[in-house]
């Protein structure tokens, strides 16, 4: 049985293929997520042991000092953010896989732009990290954060956001490194220290200079400044509580609007895609 | 199906090359959807590719013909896949030009991109998805149009055998299943030229004899202007010889090009070989009484002749030394190789891995 002659020719460059190219990434991802159970519940660990077990043991201590708040209602929002933060870094060290087993090749040499391909990895990596996050809010009872209809489409909205932000740092990253075996080891050396410093685990006021400085270098810091205004909107907490808990980010004493924190991250997302799709563009 | 034999002679394999040999002329008018009339499948011209001080081609030209079947032959580090890659946009000519379905590989890379295909040597096939999956993302990001598409998708797997396991994970697979499968995913685009870079290393004799099999078949599709044009690369000399035409590297450039009959042919000689009582007397008499030059290759004397069947009665009655045993066999693809390099593909190939060695072991001296 002889193949035939094809009567088709592949079309030529349109907005369509670009779109489909987005698309197949994108589904590839999802796909790839899904059918990983464990990858699933790997990447919530770690949040979850912060949470429940680092929260539960610690909140003894400061108890004291937090008005009635739990630890663990005051690290919920931080948790927000690292679950996101572990999927969106773990979906991105796919591109350092698929260079060592050889499919990048495959889609490097497509006929579609390698924006597209990017665009279509970060979409795809933001999806399942906000899925990730998706599992947190799901928990929100569990520490004392009620099930609020404003709260969770509020949060959600910033997930993906932040989500989409990090899969575009961690493609950034993997674009150079050849090896799993690096980006795993320099994704350990970037996740905990972006993570401590961001404040998802204490108020960001009355800090050392040094570390309220690098707090407020740290893009994460942004994220969890919003979530955190989100999720202690909906705890009905006195104002002199509040102020002790959620100080909010101040540029040299100017306080940030919450609007500019997100604005923060968007311009770091659509910078670091930029960055990742200039890395691929290049690369022969 | 055709069956393809791995020995040296195949006249079914000359006579086809000769049908299409009638066929090109036909051809060469031919043309539509943008690929330009009475031009080359791949042209090339004064191809260079440096590695910083290395060059690993040096100045190539080469005019493959549409619907034809081309092999780029050499030992390792001859410079094929560089050239390969150059000719499927992977890589970026240093000096020189080539055009592929018409196309400029440099200035119009996506027009290229879109009339190739190309199955390389190591995998690239995504483990995690089922052979259709990788199939079917392929097609999203070639374009195949949705109506042809489970059709085409049906015909590419069933040509290599793999439509029963469409629905496995391909990490399951057998290196010799992955290669077929990325023959499968090379042609569902329907390309004009495709690349097949050693499509055969590493594979057991059943599964290389079988992806013969396919190229034999694709040869015979289609016709005129739709007959797709392949372009492979091996250092596998018997391999060689199912090509129309092959250009035969050695160190960046091409030292012969021609079909692999004419190529045999010019080496002019046959190769004799001959087991005898005393093998130092037989290599002085053959010296003095005939002029040849002999030498011990294989643990018997052997000396290239032409006409060797004519040349085998004379020895037994004129050499004084007693034969036990005689060869004649007409020249190989190693034979042509031998006589423009002056060595066999497998020392060159041996000399390149120690250059390689060297070079490693200076630049580690160097740096360290």
């Amino acid at each position: 049985m002889a193949v035939s002659a094809p009567a088709f020719r592949v079309p030529e460059r349109s907005l369509g293929g670009e779109v489909r190219a987005i698309r197949v990434m994108w589904e590839r991802e999802v796909i790839r997520f899904t059918s990983d159970r464990l990858r699933m519940i790997t990447s919530l660990v770690q949040p979850l042991l912060f949470l429940f077990v680092l929260g539960t043991g610690l909140s003894t201590l400061t108890s004291l000092h937090t008005d009635g708040i739990n630890l663990r209602t005051f690290l919920y929002p931080g948790i927000l953010a690292m679950a996101v933060l572990l999927t969106a870094m773990f979906s991105a060290a796919s591109i350092v896989w698929d260079r060592e087993f050889g499919f990048l090749r495959e889609m490097l040499v497509a006929p579609v732009r390698r924006g597209s391909l990017v665009l279509g990895k970060c979409l795809g990596g933001a999806t399942v990290a906000t899925f990730q996050g998706v599992v947190v809010i799901c928990l929100a009872g569990l520490v004392g954060v009620p099930y609020d209809a404003t709260l969770i489409v509020e949060a959600l909205a910033l997930l993906i956001l932040l989500a989409f932000t990090l899969t575009a740092f961690g493609v950034m990253v993997a674009a150079r490194v050849r090896q799993i075996q690096s980006y795993m080891a320099l994704t350990q050396m970037l996740v905990l220290p972006l993570f401590f410093v961001s404040g998802g685990m204490f108020p960001v006021r009355g800090l050392p200079t040094w570390l309220l400085v690098v707090n407020r270098l740290d893009p994460l810091t942004y994220a969890v400044q919003p979530i955190r205004r989100v999720v202690f909107d909906h705890l009905g907490l006195s104002a002199s509580v509040r102020e002790q808990l959620d100080p909010g980010v101040t540029w040299n004493g100017w306080p940030v609007p919450t609007a500019l924190c997100i604005a923060v991250i968007v311009v770091m997302g659509l910078v670091m895609t930029a960055i990742a799709i200039a890395q691929f563009s290049r690369e022969d | 199906m055709a069956t393809v034999r791995a020995d040296a002679t195949h006249p079914d394999v000359v006579l086809l090359t000769a049908g299409i040999r009638a066929n090109r002329d036909t051809r060469r008018s031919c043309g539509r959807n943008g690929v330009r009339v009475g031009h080359s499948a791949v042209s090339v011209r004064g191809l260079v590719r440096r590695f910083g001080e290395l060059e690993a081609v040096r100045g190539i030209d080469l005019d493959i013909r549409p619907g034809e079947v081309f092999g780029l032959l050499g030992p390792n580090g001859a410079g094929k896949s560089s050239t390969i890659s150059m000719l499927c946009t992977l890589l970026r000519p240093t000096e020189g030009s080539a055009t592929v379905a018409g196309h400029d590989v440099v200035r119009e890379r996506d027009l290229v991109r879109r009339n190739i295909g190309l199955v390389f040597q190591d995998p690239t096939l995504d483990g995690y998805l089922t052979a259709e999956r990788n199939l079917r993302l392929h097609a999203e990001l070639y374009g195949v149009p949705k109506a042809v598409l489970d059709d085409r998708l049906r015909e590419v797997l069933e040509m290599v055998g793999l439509w029963e396991r469409r629905s496995s994970k391909v990490l399951t697979f057998s290196g010799g299943m992955k290669r077929r499968l990325e023959i499968a995913r090379g042609l569902l685009h329907a390309p004009r030229v495709l690349f097949l870079d050693e499509p055969t290393v590493g594979l057991d004799p059943q599964t290389r004899a079988s992806i013969w099999s396919y190229i034999n078949e694709l040869r015979k599709s289609g016709d005129g202007p739709d007959r797709i044009t392949i372009v492979m690369t091996t250092h596998y000399m018997d391999e060689a010889e199912y090509c129309d035409r092959i250009a035969i590297m050695d160190h960046g450039r091409i030292i012969a090009l021609d079909t692999p009959e004419a190529l045999k042919a010019s080496v002019g000689t046959d190769r004799v070989q001959i087991e005898t009582d005393d093998d130092t007397a037989a290599i002085v008499a053959l010296e003095q009484q005939f002029g040849i030059t002999a030498s011990i290759v294989e643990g018997a004397v052997t000396f290239g002749v032409p006409e060797g069947e004519l040349f085998a009665p004379r020895l037994f009655s004129e050499l004084p030394v007693r034969i036990r045993r005689v060869s004649v066999s007409r020249p190989s693809l190693d034979d042509v190789f031998m006589s423009y390099t002056g060595s066999t593909i497998r020392d060159a190939e041996a000399n390149s891995m120690d250059r390689l060695r060297q070079q490693t072991a200076m630049m580690r001296r160097s740096g360290g």
